[in-house]
């Protein structure tokens, strides 16, 4: 790649800054919207956008691109401040976040360059996914299908049917994502819906499952590479993240999953933000 | 008129906590959104007899489907745009074809939900429901009319659809429509405005305080208007419905849904076997929705007060001479 590894993470670790100051920044003007869930995976997606992601943002209907699916569409703010920093649309469209006659929907859809699938309704991006990943292989093409879900999400009976279907077809150009926070709307997932042993149930489904620390760009950057050497298995890497981090006081708080800052508090996130 | 103001989810909250204390068969189920839906609020008090699915909306349909074999009232609700879509297959099959005793109430129905957009703005419920035997649909249109309905259908054997809103003012409100309370008579239409013989307003939902408004507003300029709002849209009450369509001769429907299926479907099926008349049918046209605060929606997709009064200026305009 030509840089050294500490430059590489530098460059990962400046674009997650910024990432996370126009999340909030972005979430403070719409009003309404999802602070934690889009802080907790901000590591994990400028690693899989920046650092992996085979793409085009001035050709995004490229048809060898890898693809991305937010599964979680409340994500959304992660997901179009990552879009817009890699160039798919100009940063302004962020102020119009959930406003009336945006670009930018409340949750992804496909009139937005850049999204490869519309969300809101959990559980249905990894179906997707392993349709792409087949219609991939039907072709011939590179494409590797990258899918983003939350842990609330495993909840939902359609994850594990597309978690069978996908160790079905051997698809060793998915890899799955879980955004292991802990915490879903009402409060802890272990409370709601307890989902340990979460590593156990993705192996005894057949698949390839690496843990990582969310926050530890050598474990994601090892993630992406090792996932790529699997063969006939899908892989999913569980990403164990902090609902809400970077600003302490939205840090594990169930009140941060659907609640914006107010914009008086954004001069405190600035300060944590440095 | 209309001044007091509302929380159609508290009062669904509140009516859970009431039943569960005077009837024991009585248990609530969510699926992670309890806390927003207030059914969270029957949890704190009766927690053993309340069960949270986490986000898994087909197995909380199935789930109560359970306990209402086992004799339980399941009281089971997420935001409609999950439930009923994800599990009309449950509802079918289970709840409505073996008629059990599951009351599916869902929130953040129709467009003013607002910020988070099309995907959850749910348009499609009343028509979905509606279509299956057995079901029972209902939109309250007040705060008022939910805690009398939610009381009421307990009491009903059998399974029924509940719409509620978000709500339409900022903090989760909506126009009290029933200052004096309201009690519920399943398939009985309640005539909010009445002696009007120039149109005939059918609403229900939210659009029962715009279709007052319409009413009153045509009023001032000699344009004499019935409102009625069409609670319970299945078994949908025929005889007032034919009634106010031979006092009127012409007639408006308005509901936050879809025009195709819901509520005005419902009329025009009654009109055109019973009594045609003119029929203009205030909903949302075939589209999705998008972003936005529940006003601005509400305004651009046609759905106020000025809408209705325009929609009942045209079906007066069509009558026969
Ligand atoms: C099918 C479905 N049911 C309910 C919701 C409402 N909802 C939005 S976010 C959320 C909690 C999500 O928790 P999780 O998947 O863990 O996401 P994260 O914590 O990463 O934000 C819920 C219940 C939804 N979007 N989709």
């Amino acid at each position: 790649m030509g840089m050294t590894t500490s430059q590489e993470i530098a460059r990962l670790q400046e674009l997650a800054r910024n990432t996370r100051k126009i999340i909030l920044e972005t979430l403070a003007e719409a009003g309404s919207g999802h602070p934690g869930g889009s802080l907790s995976a901000v590591e994990l997606l400028v690693t899989l956008y920046f650092y992996k992601l085979r793409h085009d943002p001035k050709n995004p209907k490229w048809a060898d691109r890898d693809r991305f699916i937010l599964s979680k569409g409340h994500g959304a703010p992660l997901l179009y401040s990552i879009l817009a920093q890699a160039g798919y649309f100009p940063l302004s469209e962020l102020k119009s976040l959930r406003k009336l006659g945006a670009l930018l929907q409340g949750h992804p859809d496909m009139d937005i360059p850049g999204v490869e699938m519309p969300a809101g309704s959990e559980g249905i991006g990894l179906s997707v996914g392993v349709g792409q990943a087949l219609a991939a292989r039907l072709d011939g093409r590179p494409t590797r299908t990258y899918v983003l879900m939350g842990d609330g999400e495993q909840g939902e009976g359609e994850v594990w049917e597309a978690a069978m279907s996908a160790s079905k077809f051997k698809l060793d150009n998915l890899v799955g994502m879980i955004d292991r926070n802990g915490i879903q709307q009402d409060g802890l997932t272990e409370q709601i819906m307890p989902l340990e042993p979460l590593a156990a149930k993705w192996r005894a489904f057949n698949w390839n499952v690496i843990e990582v620390d969310g926050y530890d760009y050598l474990q994601l950057i090892e993630a992406f590479d090792t996932a790529e050497m699997v063969k006939n298995r899908p892989t999913m890497i569980i990403a164990h993240t902090v609902k809400g981090k970077g600003i302490s006081f939205m840090e594990w708080s169930p009140t941060y999953h659907g609640t914006p800052p107010t914009k008086e508090k954004m001069e405190d996130i600035y300060k944590e933000l440095k | 008129m209309l001044e007091k103001m509302g929380a159609m989810r508290n009062a669904y909250g509140e009516a859970l906590v009431e039943l569960g204390a005077n009837n024991q068969k009585v248990v609530v189920l969510g699926a992670d959104t309890t806390d927003s839906m207030k059914s969270g609020m029957f949890g704190q008090k009766y927690p053993e007899r309340f069960f949270n699915l986490g986000i898994a909306e087909q197995n909380l349909v199935g789930v109560a489907a359970g306990l209402a074999f086992g004799g339980k009232v399941a009281f089971a609700g997420t935001y409609a745009i999950f439930v009923p879509g994800k599990c009309v297959d449950q509802i079918r099959n289970m709840l409505c074809y073996a008629d059990l005793d599951v009351k599916l109430v869902c929130s953040h129905a129709g467009i003013t939900v607002g910020p988070d957009g099309g995907s959850h703005e749910q348009v499609e419920d009343l028509a979905l429901m509606r279509a299956v035997p057995h079901m029972r649909v209902v939109v309250p249109a007040d705060a008022v009319a939910v805690k009398g309905i939610i009381k009421g259908i307990a009491e009903i054997p059998g399974p029924f659809y509940v719409r509620i809103t978000r709500g339409v003012i900022k903090g989760s409100n909506t126009p009290i429509v029933y200052e004096n309370g309201f009690e519920y008579k399943l398939g009985k239409a309640n005539v909010v405005m009445d002696g009007g013989s120039d149109v005939a307003l059918f609403a229900c939902g939210i659009m029962v305080p715009e279709a007052m408004r319409a009413a009153e507003s045509l009023g001032k300029k000699g344009v004499k208007a019935s409102v009625i709002d069409v609670h319970t849209v299945k078994p949908i009450d025929q005889e007032t419905v034919v009634k106010y369509a031979k006092l009127c001769g012409a007639s408006v429907s308005a509901e936050e849904h879809n025009v195709i299926g819901g509520m005005g479907s419902a009329v025009a099926e009654v009109l055109t076997d019973q009594y045609p008349i003119p029929l203009k049918r205030v909903g949302v046209n075939d589209t999705f929705g998008e972003s936005g605060e529940a006003q601005e929606l509400l305004n651009k997709y046609g759905l106020t007060a000025a809408h209705i009064e325009e929609a009942a200026q045209q079906a007066i305009a069509m009558k026969r001479r």
